[in-house]
């Protein structure tokens, strides 16, 4: 079943154009990898099915209902989140409040504070520090467990492995395998293309605004992805959306 | 001169400019708006207590209605106006306060008058009973009452901030709108009812002013700075704000003594000896920060 | 000025022709202004000596906000600054109209002193703070005891050398004079490296300093030019009005003012400014006389521009049109084949 859905998406990054004509659809408890170069309009696409951005053309549907023109505190309360680019915690309050003010969006569900803190031990020992003194890794961890306290129904999640030191990516991609399993539906954007694929059920490309390979992961060689990150030989779409 | 009865009428003094300038703390805080309306918004409070007592309503009892609606004010006056001054630039807002000012005061003026108003007659013997602690010093219970107010004010908004989920938001909001709506946040809201807070803590000020001494439609312009200076000593923090308005009150008091003792010129007044701390202590941070720069102020005056 | 880019089928030029055009049209209208004493009424000689004074504060608040990014709810400190030094100067002995500019000067030369304090201080305690040395200024030349009436009411009375016409012929040629030469400084600096240099500060002060940009120079020139020009306005305001009275002359509402004009006409540009001097002497000309409900009109006027054109009269022209009839920007031009330019601001 079509859980979210993006038609015809045009949507402007100052005065530049970063999203054109997109359409995607994600059914639930799909796993969609969003690849592409810096600049690719990744994070605005990301930001606009959020609703922290105004597309400028084209519509955003959450279980077929159109809510292009919601403010993005209402998409979470309908059960969508962004873990947007470079963490951004609240650097004055804590850990704990951190995730506490993300429960304010009123939706039940299995996780809690406590339950991220199962999933996220290392956050644990740190619930009263300062949201601006934890290292990348745990800052990562505490956005990503922020966002889960809304109890999503889609997880969007942007470029969360940037600037962590390799352990801690791996600590980042073990929680995600242990929410695919669950069976959140999860978009997310990612520059590495290994842990992409590999963790991906689908995988779409994006180049200057524009999907231009799209697919299942399984099915998917590296050489294609990288032909088309690089734009080296422009929009096969291949097998398409269900 | 009496150092320590003047330290304490400026520590009571404090009290009220804490009061006046939590709201301006808490919308710049919030919203880095500079709000030069805000004293004429005290002193649209206080006429608002004025109606009701000119038809028999005792004043305290006149707050009940004169704070909500001031409130309710404060959440139209951010929907209607400062939401899309912000939105168009942070330098917008200070046009539109500035508008706002001048045409509550002129409006003020024309249905009310130039006279002087006050509480007086409401609060009947509390506009001048005291408590003689000793024979040099006399503490008003009035001012007590002020400052016991501005405590539970400011003591009550820092819980509201730390403790609870909405005070959580209001934080996370003035931190990182952006965010703090991807979290679930509602900013417009949060934003709402920090303004609403704002004028119903002007309004407390004015009525508390109007208690204190008389007032005319033109009378928010003066207090304005005073606020301002409260909440820059103060450092822009809450807790800041009632420090600030104390430091405040005791350089104006000691001040206004120091003329009457011939040892100040007397234009300088109280309101000068003001002016001059608030300088110092910009001053004072600005080479604590300098010095905390260069490794802190033990090491830089180890190596002197 | 255009330099050649490497890139082939861009220039990059400052001067369009809409630009040499107005500017030869700017020069043009100086040399009749000049000519309204002898041309026009006086009332109108008068009128528009106020509107300069006007268009000088209102360039100089600009220049503070909206170039060197300094919010100030202090300038009239020089402003009364000026008026006090026009004074003290023309009682001692100067000539009046020597007064008025050294006044100007001598305002701007107090502003020096203070800067290296005041420019360190972010954003809320430096529009604060400013206010805050405004009114000691304020409390300072009240209590100078050689100034005949103090509180009160001073008199210029170094005017009463000259007669009425002269007195109003003069004051129109000065105060046109250093509007001009003012508003000359503003446009040169603009075009200077420093314009650039104060660009980059307004984009990231950081990461101007990282390149070598000196920002506390850069912002103490523009604080020190505008505090020449509200001194200069202050001593020309006391030619047209002359009682000097403190608590007037050191009103808040004079930087209320400036706020009013730089922000109506739009900020940051350069034309803006005269705009938002036209529009409140309009109001004032017009509605002046009517008290209150002038000032109620002036506020509603202030917050209907807030809601309604936020980026100002000009700000909006520039947006919507692209047009920008000074040459202070840069502009991209692209050379197309057939050879005809086709331009789009940088």
């Amino acid at each position: 079943m079509t859980l979210l859905a993006v038609e015809g998406v045009d949507a402007r990054h100052g005065l530049l154009q970063a999203v054109r004509g997109v359409s995607l659809e994600l059914a639930e408890g799909e796993t969609l990898a969003l690849v592409g170069a810096n600049g690719a309009g990744k994070t605005t696409l990301l930001r606009t099915i959020a609703g922290a951005h105004r597309p400028s053309a084209g519509r955003v549907l959450f279980e077929g209902r159109d809510i292009t023109s919601s403010p993005a505190h209402k998409r979470v309360r309908a059960g969508i989140t962004l873990v947007p680019e470079g963490r951004r915690l609240f650097t004055n309050l804590t850990v704990e409040e951190n995730l506490g003010l993300a429960a304010r969006a009123g939706r039940g569900g299995p996780w809690t504070v406590e339950a991220v803190f199962e999933t996220f031990p290392m956050l644990e020992p740190l619930r009263r520090r300062r949201a601006g003194r934890l290292s990348g890794g745990e800052q990562q961890a505490t956005a990503i467990g922020r966002a889960l306290m809304t109890n999503p129904r889609v997880l969007l999640l942007d470029e969360v492995s940037l600037g962590l030191a390799p352990v801690a990516v791996e600590g980042v991609y073990a929680s995600l395998r242990s929410l695919i399993e669950r069976g959140t539906t999860i978009l997310l954007v990612e520059q590495d293309l290994g842990r992409a694929l590999s963790v991906a059920d689908r995988v779409a490309c994006m180049l200057e605004g524009r999907i231009v390979l799209e697919g299942a992961a399984a099915e998917m060689t590296r050489e294609q992805v990288v032909e088309a990150y690089f734009g080296l030989s422009r929009g096969r779409r291949n097998g398409g959306p269900a | 001169m009496n150092w320590l009865d003047q330290v304490i009428q400026g520590i009571l003094l404090g009290g009220y400019y804490a009061i006046l300038a939590s709201g301006l703390a808490l919308l710049f805080g919030v919203m880095r708006v500079i709000n030069l309306a805000h004293g004429d918004l005290a002193i649209l409070g206080a006429f608002l207590a004025l109606v009701l007592t000119d038809h028999g309503v005792d004043v305290w009892v006149s707050l009940a209605v004169v704070l909500p609606v001031m409130a309710a004010g404060g959440g139209l006056l951010y929907l209607g106006v400062l939401e899309r001054s912000l939105r168009s630039g942070v330098l917008v807002p200070l046009l539109s306060t500035f508008g706002l000012a001048i045409v509550i005061e002129n409006l003020l003026f024309e249905k009310f008058g130039a006279d002087q108003r006050s509480f007086f007659s409401s609060i009947g013997t509390l506009a001048y009973s005291s408590w003689q602690v000793t024979s040099q010093i006399t503490i008003g219970k009035l001012d007590v009452i002020i400052l016991c107010t501005a405590i539970g004010v400011l003591g009550g908004l820092q819980i509201f901030l730390s403790r609870t989920s909405l005070g959580r938001a209001m934080r996370a909001t003035a931190e990182d709108p952006d965010t703090a709506e991807l979290v679930g946040v509602n900013s417009r809201a949060v934003y709402a009812m920090a303004t609403a807070l704002a004028l119903a803590t002007a309004a407390l000020a004015g009525v508390f002013l109007g208690m204190r001494q008389t007032f005319d439609p033109y009378a928010g312009q003066a207090q304005l700075i005073f606020a301002f200076e409260a909440v820059v000593i103060g450092g822009m923090t809450l807790w800041g704000t009632l420090v600030g308005g104390i430091v405040l009150g005791i350089a104006q008091t000691v001040g206004n003594q120091m003329v009457a003792e011939g040892w100040l010129k007397d234009v300088w007044g109280g309101a000068g000896a003001g002016h001059v701390v608030f300088l110092v202590v910009l001053a004072g941070r600005l080479i604590y920060g300098a010095l905390e720069e260069r490794g802190g102020v033990r090491t830089v005056l180890g190596r002197a | 000025m255009s330099a050649h880019a490497e890139h082939p089928g861009l220039a990059v030029q400052r001067w369009t022709r809409t630009s040499i055009a107005s500017t030869l049209g700017v020069g043009a209208l100086i040399g009749l202004l000049a000519l309204v004493p002898v041309a026009l009424s006086a009332s109108v000689t008068d009128r528009l000596t106020t509107l300069y004074v006007y268009v000088i504060l209102a360039a100089m608040w600009n220049a503070l906000a909206g170039y060197a990014g300094l919010v100030s709810v202090g300038q009239q400190a020089f402003f009364g600054l000026g008026g006090y030094f026009a004074i003290k100067l023309s009682t001692n002995g100067v000539g009046v109209y020597p007064s008025l500019v050294l006044a100007g000067l001598l305002a701007g030369a107090i502003s020096i002193p203070i800067s290296p304090f005041m420019l360190r201080l972010r954003g809320g305690e430096f529009a604060i703070g400013m206010w805050v040395v405004a009114e000691v200024c304020h409390l300072y030349v009240n209590g100078d005891r050689s100034l005949v009436a103090g509180a009160t009411g001073t008199s210029f009375t170094g005017l009463n050398a000259y007669n009425t016409t002269d007195r109003r012929d003069y004051n129109y040629w000065l105060t046109l004079t250093i509007a001009v030469l003012l508003l000359g400084a503003l446009f040169a600096l603009l075009r200077s490296r420093l314009g650039a240099a104060l660009q980059a500060i307004r984009d990231d002060e950081d990461a101007a300093r990282s390149v070598g940009v000196r920002a506390l120079w850069a912002k103490g020139v523009v604080f020190v030019l505008a505090a020449v020009g509200c001194g200069a306005a202050g001593a020309l305001w006391l030619a047209s009005f002359p009682t000097f009275q403190p608590a007037s002359n050191f009103g808040v509402q004079w930087t209320a003012y400036m706020i009013f004009m730089a922000l109506v006409g739009g900020l940051g540009t350069f034309e803006g400014p005269i705009i938002g001097a036209i529009v409140f002497f309009v109001i004032q000309d017009q509605w002046g006389d009517q008290g209150v409900w002038y000032l109620v009109g002036l506020g509603g006027a202030a917050i209907l521009f807030a809601l309604l054109v936020p980026r100002g009269v000009w700000g909006t022209v520039e947006e919507r049109f692209g047009i920008r009839l000074l040459p202070v920007g840069y502009w991209l031009r692209k050379v197309t084949a057939h050879g005809r330019p086709g331009t789009e601001p940088a």
